[in-house]
């Protein structure tokens, strides 16, 4: 049943995601949605690395890294929210806000 | 065995010299009393090796006295020793030189006393202020000269040598202090002795340093500088081996000249005769040792040692002795022509013994060794008894120009009797000294010149007849000096008054030189020549060939004639002029009427004001036109330096400076702007790039994007073709 969609959809749906994503991360100006783009590429790229597994591999059932990536990316997006989210709170609680153009100690 | 002490002659007077001057400067008679008793400690030690010399007779001169013990300093394989060297010559010369150097020691300690009259009328006599350095410098005169004359080597030779020179400075211009005015010397005598003396001084420096050049270049060409090891055949050879050092000019001929500079310094030859007449601003005494006994007998003496070294070079060709012989014989005739128009009664002396010096080497220079030797002798012993006479006449009378004198002989008929005793042997007068070597000269000159197997030599047939004038004009200018001196009536009675009889310890000197004047002559006459036999018979150290001697024949017997003939001629003619109607008072000298010929022989050809040092009367002293050429040429020299190679130099440095300028310039605006530029361009491309970092998080993330996106292109267009 599944293999009835063809792979094109999946990737047109995570480059989609990404791209979403990416306008996010990029465009936003509050920290929590940058974070919140992250999150989004993050999955597309899951998608993409399922969607491969699914077709791409000979033996799905002997070879499983596609899902075993895909699982360590979501703990790798796991962490990385909660270590954003504790920066966002820590910026916020020093300079009061978490708007991104304004965090920019770092300039020349 | 007295030869093994020989050493120590020089030392006894020289120890007198450093016991004065140390502990008994003040003590003016003690002072006096410890030089005699060094110069006769010394003649006693001279005397003894002189009669052990004797007693070698012709031996010594194969055999010498020599050792050579005091190590002085080594140098290579070899060392310079200190020793002695006694040849029969120099045997003679150590019974000379101590016993004519006692009779002036003795004849000073009256000497040197002066006698003025007081205030209250009475005539006091005080000591002369420096007594007792007087005594301390005629020692050390003595002490060297004694030193030179048994020299083992000429290094030692040239020491003593030099300091004779310092003595001779010293004591010339001993009277150079003020303070003296009332034992009659004025400020311009002081100006003058202060002028004589260093004139004496820079003139036989000239000749020192020649003698110091021709003793480098004995020392470089033949490697020793003892006298024995020098003469030895293989040490004169040695000069040969290296290349001639100026053209034809052989090295034995170069140096034999540059060793005679110093004799014609030192001897007062011409043409650097000059400093001898104005020594006779020291102190009669000096007077007389120089003359006499010392300074001018070392510079004979010299070529007396030296002597193998001049047969050596006329046997292999050189000049050596052509060169002596000429400048010997043209000094006798020029300087016995100057005597003639000279009124100071020592400076008449000081001519007569250029001229007798000249004499000495003319004899030498013609071969005539032991003739030169023998009146090298006894011309001390009458030139000391001259000195010494004219000194006690200018002590008793007070001034020393002989036209204030006159009449004097019955006023000290002693000083007179002995004073005509010198000048008789000075003119050549038998029997005395004088008559005997300057016979034995002029019959050698006659024999070479005139009557020589070899043909005649026209340059010994000159010396012959320069020899023979001057033989004329001596016995003329030393009778016009009896004559002024002695004859006639006085011509200021003021100084005639004034005179008296010499004290004993003045005229005893005289009377024992007199008598060593009349007997010495009888050591070499013709008929029994004793000398000949002992100094010429075998030669002399490194010269083992006899001096051709002739026994007494018919030419000798005619030269004796011939000289006192001469002798008598000069004599006559200045009885004509000078005695038979005497001088009166405040008339001018009978040869004035020469005219210009007196007045350039009064004034000695004007030879001084030529190139010399010309010492006027009131002590002002003027450089002649060669030495204020010289000083032209140090001012030019001078001028030239500042600005010429100071300008060269400074130049250079401005150069320098310009150039570090530029450099400086260079540095600062081209090196340190292209260090600077690279700098501020980092700089600034810097602050441009910079502006890169915005610190806003998107704009990195936006860049990576689209960086990896190009990348995908590119991969992608990559694929496609």
């Amino acid at each position: 049943m599944i293999n009835d969609i063809p792979l094109n959809y999946f990737l047109s749906l995570a480059a989609a995601l990404f791209c979403i994503g990416l306008f996010g991360s990029l465009a936003r100006k509050n920290a929590i949605a940058v974070l919140m783009g992250i999150e989004l590429m993050l999955n597309a790229v899951n998608i993409n690395l399922v969607a491969f597994w699914r077709y791409g591999s000979p033996d799905p059932i002997l070879n499983q890294a596609g899902i075993v990536f895909a699982l360590f990316v979501i703990t790798l997006a796991a962490a990385e929210a909660a270590i954003g989210l504790a920066l966002v709170i820590a910026i916020y609680r020093s300079r009061d806000t978490v708007n991104v153009e304004e965090i920019n100690l770092l300039k020349w | 065995m007295v030869q093994n002490f020989t050493l120590l002659i020089p030392l006894f007077p020289l120890l007198a010299f450093a016991i004065i001057a140390l502990l008994t400067r003040s003590r003016n008679r003690l002072s006096a009393w410890i030089a005699i008793l060094g110069v006769i400690l010394a003649l006693a030690l001279s005397l003894g090796v002189f009669l052990e010399a004797l007693a070698e007779g012709a031996e010594l001169a194969v055999n010498p006295f020599y050792g050579a013990p005091i190590v002085w300093y080594p140098y290579g394989t070899a060392t310079v020793n200190f020793g002695w060297l006694v040849d029969p010559m120099g045997s003679a010369m150590l019974f000379m030189v101590p016993t004519v150097c006692l009779m002036i020691f003795i004849y000073s300690v009256a000497y040197m006393r002066h006698s003025h009259t007081g205030k209250d009328g009475h005539t006091i006599h005080e000591d002369d202020p420096r007594y007792a350095r007087f005594f301390a410098l005629i020692s050390l005169f003595t002490g060297s000269m004694l030193l030179l004359v048994i020299s083992s080597n000429l290094l030692q030779f040239f020491i003593a040598w030099e300091i004779m020179g310092f003595c001779s400075y010293a004591l010339i211009g001993f009277w150079s202090f003020r303070g003296l005015k009332e034992h009659h010397i004025d400020d311009a005598q002081v100006g003058r002795a202060r002028a004589a003396s260093i004139k004496a001084f820079l003139t036989t420096r000239v000749g020192d340093v020649l003698l110091m050049t021709g003793m480098i270049l004995l020392f470089i060409t033949v490697g020793t500088l003892d006298f024995t090891q020098m003469f030895s055949p293989d040490g004169l050879n040695n000069m040969l081996l290296g290349e001639p050092p100026i053209g034809a000019l052989q090295w034995p001929t170069l140096i034999a000249l540059l060793i005679f500079g110093g004799t014609v310094a030192k001897s007062a030859q011409f043409p650097l005769h000059i400093w001898l007449p104005d020594a006779m601003e020291g102190p009669t005494p000096v007077s007389a040792l120089i003359h006499a006994a010392t300074m001018v007998s070392a510079g004979i003496f010299l070529v007396i040692r030296m002597y193998p070294l001049f047969v050596f070079d006329s046997q292999t060709g050189g000049f050596s002795m052509q060169t002596v012989a000429l400048i010997g014989g043209f000094t006798a005739i020029f300087a016995a022509v100057l005597g003639l128009a000279q009124n100071d009664i020592k400076r008449v002396l000081a001519f007569s013994t250029v001229s007798q010096l000249g004499y000495m080497l003319a004899a030498l220079g013609i071969g005539a060794f032991v003739a030169g030797s023998f009146h090298l002798i006894t011309h001390a012993f009458f030139k000391a008894l001259l000195f010494l006479a004219a000194g006690a006449v200018i002590h008793a009378v007070g001034t020393n120009d002989m036209l204030k004198m006159g009449g004097l002989w019955r006023k000290m008929p002693i000083t007179f009797l002995t004073f005509l005793i010198g000048a008789l042997a000075l003119m050549g007068i038998f029997p005395f000294a004088g008559f005997w070597s300057k016979d034995e000269i002029l019959l050698e000159a006659l024999r070479l010149g005139f009557f020589s197997e070899s043909g005649a030599a026209p340059l010994v047939q000159f010396v012959f007849i320069s020899l023979a004038t001057a033989a004329f004009i001596t016995a003329l200018y030393t009778g016009r000096q009896l004559f002024l001196t002695f004859f006639g009536k006085p011509r200021d009675q003021h100084f005639y008054d004034h005179a008296h009889e010499s004290p004993v310890t003045i005229w005893v000197p005289l009377a024992i030189l007199a008598l060593f004047t009349t007997v010495i002559g009888f050591w070499n006459t013709p008929f029994a020549p004793a000398f000949t036999g002992y100094v010429g018979e075998a030669g002399l150290v490194g010269l083992p060939v006899p001096f051709e001697h002739h026994a007494f024949d018919q030419l000798a017997l005619i030269s004796i004639f011939v000289s006192l003939g001469i002798a008598f001629g000069g004599l006559f003619v200045a009885y004509f002029i000078y005695g038979f109607r005497p001088v009166g008072a405040g008339q001018p000298d009978p040869l004035e009427r020469l005219g210009i010929i007196y007045r350039a022989l009064a004034s000695k050809f004007w030879l001084d004001e030529l190139y010399g040092y010309k010492i006027n009367l009131d002590g002002t002293a003027r450089a002649g036109l060669l030495v204020r050429f010289v000083g032209l040429l140090s001012r030019f020299s001078y001028w030239f330096d500042r600005t010429i190679v100071d300008g060269l130099v400074n130049l250079v440095g401005w150069f320098g400076r310009i150039m570090a300028r530029l450099w400086g310039w260079f540095d600062k605006h081209v090196i340190d702007a292209i260090v600077n530029g690279s700098g501020s361009v980092t700089g600034e491309i810097a602050g441009w790039w910079r502006t890169m970092q915005t610190g806003n998080v998107q704009n990195y993330a936006l860049i990576a994007v689209a960086g990896a996106m190009a990348f995908a292109i590119l991969f992608l267009l990559r694929s496609f073709t």
